[in-house]
């Protein structure tokens, strides 16, 4: 049987299907996995109630451990604790950077989430001189911003 | 009433509302006043829908007959559904869409707070999500309800008329029946009249500064919680159920 860590390493290769640079794990979707016996069990958590790319997460995560020749496994979701961008991994910020999304601001910064805007750079040129062009952005997940400089759209992974 | 059965009807209530306010803000997709706000109304109704299903899914099972989140959505009459009429009405045009969702919102939020630290640990943990999200639900219909109220004479008009006209829909959120009462003695749901002074206080600040005019309080409509609605809902369901109504059993 494989261990936890093996797993873990396994889902490694499950991105997140709107930003596939991201896999599930560095995305902080990923929240448990258990080896009981001959069985796993994986915990995932939606980013937001309505997320649609849930259904597909736990598609992903099954064709996984089923083409890694694990026969019997099971994929829960949990909706408490409520996941955070604060769950995101420095690697995984670094990745939405360099896929052109700016990563979210930490909610220790309580600015954030009551509404004053964050100073936001832009991944294209690391301009600070950017502006919120609408707080919700191409997913639900995302602010769509502008950046004065280059002139560039971009979206913002958005605090939560 | 015992305290199964008014969770069953209130999980029922909580999804309801949630479900035919999304369906109503998700008629704006791709008649949007603007790209950004066509896509705000489409992000927001998925929330809105995403909370839908985890309530539906838990009455389901509250009341273990077997009904998914699918059959109660799909599968319940108008007489059955039991959302307050405010999330009913037509969405107008997007003052009153935006005057619509800030009332909603200024109370959902409350709501959803008091829930994350009720007894009940499925709906704690749903409010827990929720509060997130409605969080930005308010932030979007307070700064559009600004930007209309302080906005043009024309924009002004428009908002101050739809306030006028959906304020008569505000009692009944406030207006407990069994369900809530028995929940509300469980320690399972806030009581309403602590929800309501959050929401004065809210309303009373944001119309403060969209310089509108709070309309005095009247006579109000009610009926939705127990299931008597406006004349709006029904055709609304009948198109949002019409796919599983003529092909039972349908998946997408």
């Amino acid at each position: 049987m494989p261990t936890v860590a093996d797993i873990e390493e396994l889902l490694e290769e499950v991105k997140d299907p709107e930003i596939p640079v991201i896999s599930i794990r560095e995305l902080g979707v990923l929240r448990e996995v258990k080896v009981l016996g001959d069985e796993v069990e994986v915990t995932i958590t939606p980013t937001y109630s309505g997320c649609p790319a849930m259904d597909v997460m736990k598609i992903d995560v099954e064709k996984a451990l089923h083409d890694a020749g694990i026969e019997r496994f099971s994929v829960k979701q949990a909706l408490s604790p409520a996941w955070s961008t604060d769950w995101i991994s420095e690697r995984g910020r670094k990745k939405l950077l360099d896929y052109g999304i700016a990563p979210p601001p930490h909610s220790a910064d309580i600015r954030t989430l009551k509404g004053g805007a964050p100073v936001t750079a832009c991944p294209q040129c690391g301009s600070t001189d950017t502006v919120l062009v609408s707080h919700f952005g191409s997913t639900a997940c995302k602010a769509l911003y502008k950046c004065n400089t280059c002139k560039e759209p971009f979206d913002l992974f958005k605090c939560l | 009433m015992t305290v199964q059965e008014a969770l069953f009807r209130y999980a029922l209530r909580l999804g309801d509302n949630s479900l035919v306010l999304g369906h109503r803000n998700s008629e704006w997709c791709g008649h949007g006043p603007v790209l950004e706000e066509d896509i705000a109304q489409a992000n927001i109704a998925l929330d809105l829908i995403g909370q839908a299903r985890n309530y539906l899914t838990y009455a389901g099972e509250v009341e273990d007959k077997g009904r998914s989140e699918d059959a109660l959505a799909y599968l319940r009459g108008e007489r059955e559904y039991l959302n307050v009429h405010l999330v009913e009405l037509p969405k107008g045009d997007y003052a009153r869409t935006i005057v619509r969702s800030f009332l909603f919102d200024a109370f959902h939020l409350p709501l959803q707070q008091a829930l994350a630290t009720g007894k009940d640990e499925r709906l704690k943990g749903i409010a827990e999500k929720a509060v997130k999200e409605v969080t930005y639900h308010l932030r979007h219909s307070s700064e559009w309800l600004v930007r209309f109220g302080d906005g043009t004479d024309e924009s002004h008009r428009r908002a101050q008329e739809a306030l006028d006209d959906l304020w008569r829909y505000t009692g009944e959120l406030f207006t407990p029946d069994e369900a809530e009462e028995v929940l509300a003695q469980a320690g399972i749901a806030p009581k309403l009249d602590t929800i309501r002074m959050e929401w004065s206080a809210t309303v009373d600040r944001v119309l403060k500064e969209a310089t509108l005019t709070r309309p005095a309080d009247g006579w109000m409509a009610s009926g939705g919680k127990k299931g008597v609605h406006t004349e709006h809902l029904g055709p609304m369901l009948a198109e949002m159920q019409t796919l599983q109504r003529s092909y039972p059993g349908v998946e997408w």
